[in-house]
């Protein structure tokens, strides 16, 4: 702990640990400083001069910003000459600002607007010709109008430090001075938006939601975003139904104030005009609209039929639907069908993992993990594509607290800039290409173990077993690809193994041994589409989906349920680091119906008494029933992430690594989901780009 | 070649050796006692040298005037970093034209000074960085150097004594603020030239965040001859707090405009009329600058009974500054003087800080209205207000050079403003009682 | 991009002056040398320079727009640059730049149709004690008077 010192800020006594900087000690404090560049976590710059406070014996206002609190000082912040130059800052930067609060984007929640009403005079001196530049479009969701910028470089900072992308620079100088991106014209970057978030004013616009509405007019949901499995919280603005921003305004969760280019901008995929707002039937051999009634009859006579006499079924389930969902479906399958022929697309060995740790419970890392601990390292992913969040966190931990980071890759991946040792290897090799870090690693005080769906099987036993042999505490993170991968596993989505891990009597059938079976008799898939990755065998088995588009699973259907997006319903989410976040109903489609009553549905059509299909109650059986799920409600309730802890004392394993099939999404790739967002496909360019020399 | 001719007036310490013939040439410098000084330094103490740097009162000739042998004395003794010398050649400051001086007609001065600095800091490598503008001393520089390196002055063990020291050139490109300190580090690693927060200061991080001594060419120069004499001694030349002698660019409406040495504490009265020749054309002095046009303006009878020094200055609210005096006789018109000052540093704002950027901006808007006469007496006080406004506010001291020099002529040449309104108003009919007449 | 020889060697010797892992301490001295070449700052030299160096283009841009000696376009064959700043001004150096102007029929940094002279108004230029002063490219024209600079673009023309 650092050594405290002692100053007066406004006549309050103030002791805080030397080095802080005078603007965080008198916020702490509860007094504000005005500031615009100063922005935690990123690099100082003191160039906007709203912070200048006075300190005794020092000739000149001093910048808060950058001045660390020294013992026996006397700051003060709201004196005559502090005022007046604040109010002269503030002058001069709507000097050439331009004035069109009235149609600006950033109205209502502009840092230059609160600053002006609190701190500026209400008449302008300014009489002589702005200074203009026209606005131009970066690429297909930012936009710079340049004369609103005032010039803090966060943006810059956020591009270059935060997201280790720098796309982002400053040209020309003095009043000329604009911000430009990197290829002369247009951007070629991650597309995050963080840029355009963290813009103080509307400098920075996005193209999804510029001049579409006004901050007010909006709903704010705070829920979890859709596609990878790093599960960042997003607040979804909606106006009516439908939602016109992605952000994570309020900050909070294990994402902070993160967000990538899918959490922030692909949710236009539920407004989609292939959207599915009607069950569909079947008739000739063609897909035909029928009612919700209709629909769910033929599904429950078909089911119950097969049922009855003895039939197959094979059930594809979903890597982003929530755990009340996948835990109802399972005991659909399990209870209702008496069938444990359920899988699902698996991207990571979990199970593996579970297994090797052999109830270890602190083996497991989160969120929070990979942003304090001292060293870490990344096998077989390339991280700043697969899992921006996950990077993200690890670039803050290496800048703030210079932690240490490996990466044993096929191919160069953004954390070589920092990393303290890269080491390149073909697949299969990562394992004798970490042993050669042993001596290294063995001298780190602890190590965070990253790694994807390629140390799959065995292998992950023998990480498991490095690990140990080093020494010194280790936590893991077995990657898996989507929303709600982890829970798709917790939730016992496997043949062999129900929720939390625990084996069943008599195994089912896997996701590809359904699909190449000859003899199955109703194929029912919710919300994936393993058409896509394999062929259906069996060329009689009666075919039911629940899904949101006409995917090619869909389309060879009996009957087809719309279902509801993730932003459309309620439940849990578990994402890679085990951490279970709730989701909120942001938006609505009319016709669609979450999955979990569609489930309940179904069973009540066939007569099954399966519980109630409200997701809370599937949630309180989830936290009575499932291995590491009983979790304290009130973090949940109050939208923050728990911790799940699933381990326990080894797995009987049948080891199919063959199973595991990471999905190699990029930034602006997500499976189907992906194709249906116009936002993801429109940006063209490859960030790849990025990491050539 | 000599710029001007000298005068006797002059104490010619550091251009002694300037209207030699081939005075740049290694032979003609080593014939006039070149390299003396740093094979003396080299039997001195690292401590030694320093305290005589210390002795010698040497303040900064780069325009701060900062004490030199303290400056040296912060560079840490013990680094496990590689530590630097930084020549600043960017001699930018309007008004200022002394560096081309020096290093034209003695760079191996420069390149001597440089090596007692490396011995007094135990630096290894050093840069000159020089202007853009000056392309042409580049040329004499590299081949001044390369006559050191061949006579065994610069290289790794420098005449045998286990010393190394390797200098190179570096050319900037066309920006004033790249002469202010740490503007010219980062333009030296490659970057735009915008000043870093300080501290810390270069003696501690300085280039590549190395412990750095940054240096103007004119303080660099006058090394030699302080560990020649001896500090002391070197001290004597001058006044008390302020040793030795200092370049004095003459410039304006003087008769014998140009460089000039002279001892500091000089008379201004005897600078001007007998090592300048007077005022041109008899006229009389309306306005004075000490020290580049970053200085508060100083009307000619504030000026005439000071002496060219520090405190002298400091006294009548300017300062010494670079040593480029500028001198404006009774015609001058100060609207235009201040327009074009403020031209120039609208132009030159790195565009890093609000007060700077937007306000240099808005100045030179304002004044180019008023120097078309088109304003009110309000526009005037808006002027005095804004450079107020960015007085000791902004990132660096580029703001308060482009404040002080504005603020003072608004003050104390206010009349000529007004002046200029009323007679631009009196020439449009019905402008005068216009209450709308702010165009 | 290939360059003279001369040039190649220069830029050599000039990567050789940093210290290693400090490559890009070049990058100003060599847009200056390149440009002097090339005659501006291309959008291939941007890249050139960038590959070089080993940083990305936005880096070069940043460079190139923050310094006045850079140009985006060529100027001409001979780069005429009058000083106005206060201490030329006080001997009419605005005048002599307005003569300028009038001569070759061209404005602040516009170029002649021939592309033999640009014009460029500038700041100081570290010629102060020797006012008006100009600068033909690099050369240094000391105590310019109208008739000088006459003189000045007549022999340069004749030149050719
Ligand atoms: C805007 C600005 C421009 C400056 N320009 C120069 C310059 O051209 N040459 C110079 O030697 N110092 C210049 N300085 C001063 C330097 O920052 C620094 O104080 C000096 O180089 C230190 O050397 P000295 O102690 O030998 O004077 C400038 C300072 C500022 C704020
Ligand atoms: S665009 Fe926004 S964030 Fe970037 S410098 Fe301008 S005001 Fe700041
Ligand atoms: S917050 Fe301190 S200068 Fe901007």
């Amino acid at each position: 702990m650092a050594d405290l010192v002692n100053l007066t800020i406004n006549g309050r006594a103030i002791q805080t640990p030397a080095g802080t900087l005078v603007i965080d000690a008198a916020k702490k404090a509860g007094i504000e400083i005005p500031a615009f560049c100063y922005y935690e976590g990123y690099s100082l710059q003191a160039a906007c001069r709203m912070c200048l406070v006075e300190v005794e014996k020092m000739p000149k206002l001093q910048a808060a910003c950058t001045l660390p609190a020294g013992e026996g000082m006397v700051v003060r912040t709201e004196s005559e000459p502090v005022v007046k130059t604040r109010k002269s800052m503030l002058e001069f930067l709507l000097a050439n600002h331009p004035l069109d609060c009235p149609v600006c984007d950033k109205g209502g929640e502009c840092e230059l607007q609160d600053m002006s009403f609190r701190y500026g005079v209400g008449e302008s001196r300014f009489t002589e010709m702005k200074h203009h530049v026209d606005e131009k479009q970066w690429s297909p969701v930012v936009f710079y109008d340049g004369p609103r910028c005032i010039l803090c470089y966060r943006c810059v900072r956020v591009c270059n430090e935060g997201m280790g992308v720098s796309a982002l620079g400053v040209i020309n100088r003095g009043e000329q001075s604009l911000i430009t991106p990197n290829f002369e014209d247009h951007l070629e970057c991650d597309e995050c938006g963080m840029c355009i978030d963290i813009c103080p004013v509307g400098a920075l616009t996005s193209g999804t939601y510029r001049y579409r509405t006004r901050p007010w007019e909006m709903k704010h949901t705070g829920t979890i975003c859709a596609f990878c499995s790093d599960g960042c919280k997003t607040t979804l603005g909606t106006r009516g139904h439908e939602i016109i921003r992605g952000n994570n305004r309020d900050r909070s969760g294990i994402n902070g104030e993160f967000l990538c280019m899918k959490g922030r901008y692909a949710f236009d995929f539920i407004e989609h005009p292939e959207r599915l707002t009607s069950p569909l039937m079947k008739v000739n051999g063609k897909l035909e609209p029928v009612s919700w009634a209709k629909a769910l009859e033929a599904v429950a006579r078909k089911f119950t039929e097969v049922k009855t006499r003895g039939g197959r079924f094979g059930i594809a389930a979903s890597t982003k639907t929530t755990n009340e969902e996948n835990y109802y479906l399972q005991k659909f399958a399990r209870q209702g069908l008496g069938t444990n022929n359920i899988d699902h697309h698996r991207s990571g060995d979990v199970v593996a993992l579970i297994d090797a740790l052999n109830g270890r419970a602190d083996a497991l890392a989160t969120m929070q993990d990979v942003y304090t601990m001292t060293a870490s390292l990344v096998i077989a992913s390339d991280l700043a594509q697969e899992h921006p969040l996950i990077a993200f966190q690890l670039r803050a931990n290496n800048r703030h607290h210079q932690s240490n980071t490996y990466t044993v890759t096929k191919g160069p991946v953004r954390e070589d800039k920092y990393a303290a040792a890269s080491i390149r290897c073909e697949e299969g090799g990562e394992l004798e290409a970490v042993a050669g870090l042993r001596e290294q690693l063995s001298k780190e005080k602890e190590l965070l173990v990253i790694f994807g769906g390629a140390i799959k099987g065995e292998a992950v036993g023998k990480l498991v077993a490095f690990g140990d042999s080093l020494g010194i505490p280790v936590k893991y993170i077995c990657l898996v690809d989507y929303s709600n991968s982890r829970g798709a596993m917790d939730m016992g989505l496997l043949p062999d193994l129900g929720p939390g891990y625990e084996p069943v009597d008599q195994p089912g059938m896997t996701l590809p041994g359904m699909m190449a079976a000859s003899d199955l008799d109703v194929l029912w898939v919710v919300g994936s589409n393993p058409l896509a990755r394999y062929e259906l065998a069996s060329p009689g088995a009666f075919v039911v989906v629940q899904e949101m588009f006409l995917t090619e699973t869909a389309a060879r259907a009996d009957i087809v349920l719309p279902a509801s997006a993730a932003y459309e319903k309620a439940g849990t989410l578990t994402n890679v680091t085990g951490e279970c976040q709730k989701l909120h109903a942001a938006g609505r489609t009319m016709g669609a119906k979450p999955d979990l009553e569609i489930l309940g549905l179904i069973a009540r059509e066939m007569g099954l008494n399966l519980g109630i299909w409200s997701s809370s109650n599937v949630f309180e059986e989830i936290r009575k029933s499932v291995r590491g799920y009983n979790i304290p409600l009130p973090i949940i309730a109050t939208g923050q992430a728990a911790q799940t802890n699933p381990v326990k004392g080894g797995v009987p394993l049948r080891p199919r690594p063959d199973l595991i099939q990471p999905a190699g999404n990029t930034l602006f790739t997500s499976g189907s989901l992906g194709r249906y967002s116009k936002k993801l496909t429109s940006v063209i360019e490859y960030p790849g780009q990025l990491y050539r020399p | 070649m000599l710029f001007n001719d000298p005068s006797p007036l002059e104490v010619k310490i550091l251009t002694r050796r300037l209207g030699l013939p081939n005075s740049a040439s290694i032979e003609t410098n080593l014939a006039n006692g070149g390299y003396k000084s740093f094979e003396k330094a080299l039997e001195m103490t690292q401590d030694q040298i320093i305290q005589e740097v210390k002795d010698s009162n040497l303040r900064g000739r780069g325009g701060a005037g900062f004490p030199t042998g303290m400056k040296w004395g912060f560079v840490p003794r013990q680094s496990p970093k590689p530590k630097y010398i930084v020549v600043n050649a960017d001699e930018s400051e309007p008004g200022t034209c002394k560096d081309r001086v020096l290093i034209e007609n003695d760079p191996h001065l420069l390149i001597e000074g440089c090596l007692i600095a490396a011995q007094a800091v135990g630096a290894k490598a050093g840069y000159i960085y020089v202007r853009g503008e000056y392309r042409y001393l580049i040329g004499i520089l590299d081949k001044a150097i390369g006559e050191a390196y061949a006579r065994g002055y610069l290289g790794k063990n420098i005449l045998g004594r286990g010393v190394d020291f390797d200098l190179y050139t570096h050319t900037g490109a066309g920006a004033y603020e790249c002469g202010e300190e740490s503007a010219l580090l980062e333009s030296l690693e490659g970057k735009r030239g915008q000043p870093r927060i300080r501290p810390p200061f270069p003696a501690v991080a300085g280039l590549y965040q190395c412990p750095t001594v940054l240096n103007n060419v004119e303080t660099y120069c006058a090394v030699p001859s302080i560990i020649e004499m001896g500090g002391k001694a070197w001290a004597a030349l001058g006044i008390p707090k302020a040793g030795g002698t200092k370049l004095t660019c003459l410039t304006g409406h003087v008769n014998r405009t140009g460089v000039y040495e002279l001892p500091l504490g000089f008379p201004v009265e005897k600078m001007i009329n007998e090592v300048g020749g007077g005022i041109r054309g008899g006229k009389k002095m309306k306005a004075f600058i000490p020290g580049g046009s970053s200085c508060p303006v100083l009307t000619g009878e504030e000026a005439w009974p000071l002496t060219m020094d520090y405190d002298s200055m400091a006294k009548a609210g300017t300062m010494l500054g670079s040593g480029g005096v500028i001198i404006m006789d009774e015609d001058t018109d100060m609207v235009k003087a201040a327009l074009r000052i403020m031209h120039f540093y609208a132009h030159e704002s790195c565009g890093w800080c609000i007060p700077c950027r937007e306000g240099t901006a808005w100045l030179k808007k304002l004044l180019t209205r008023l120097n078309e006469g088109v304003g009110t007496a309000k526009d005037v006080d808006l002027v005095g207000d804004l450079a107020d406004n960015m007085l000791g506010k902004t990132f660096c001291p580029l703001g308060d050079a482009a404040a002080l020099p504005t603020a003072s002529i608004v003050r104390k040449f206010r009349h000529e403003f007004e002046a200029k309104l009323a007679r631009a108003q009196a020439a449009v009919p019905g402008m005068a009682n216009n209450p709308f007449a702010i165009v | 991009m290939t360059f003279s020889p001369e040039l190649e060697a220069k830029l050599e010797k000039l990567m050789n002056s940093y210290p290693p892992g400090r490559k890009k301490s070049a990058l100003i001295p060599m847009l200056m040398f390149t440009q002097d070449e090339v005659g501006s700052i291309t959008q291939e030299l941007v890249e050139e320079v960038a590959r070089r160096i080993g940083i990305p283009t936005v880096q070069v841009d940043e460079v190139v727009t923050y310094y006045s000696m850079l140009h985006r376009k060529p100027m001409g064959k001979h780069h005429i640059q009058v000083c106005t700043n206060i201490s030329c001004l006080l001997w009419n150096g605005d005048e002599l730049y307005e003569h300028a102007r009038e001569k070759l029929g061209i404005g602040h940094k516009e170029v002649t149709a021939d592309g033999m002279f640009s014009l460029e108004e500038v700041e100081c230029m570290g010629a102060c004690s020797w006012a008006p002063a100009i600068q033909v490219n690099y050369d240094f024209h000391h105590h310019v008077t109208k008739e000088k600079l006459d003189q000045i673009i007549d022999s340069l023309r004749k030149l050719r």
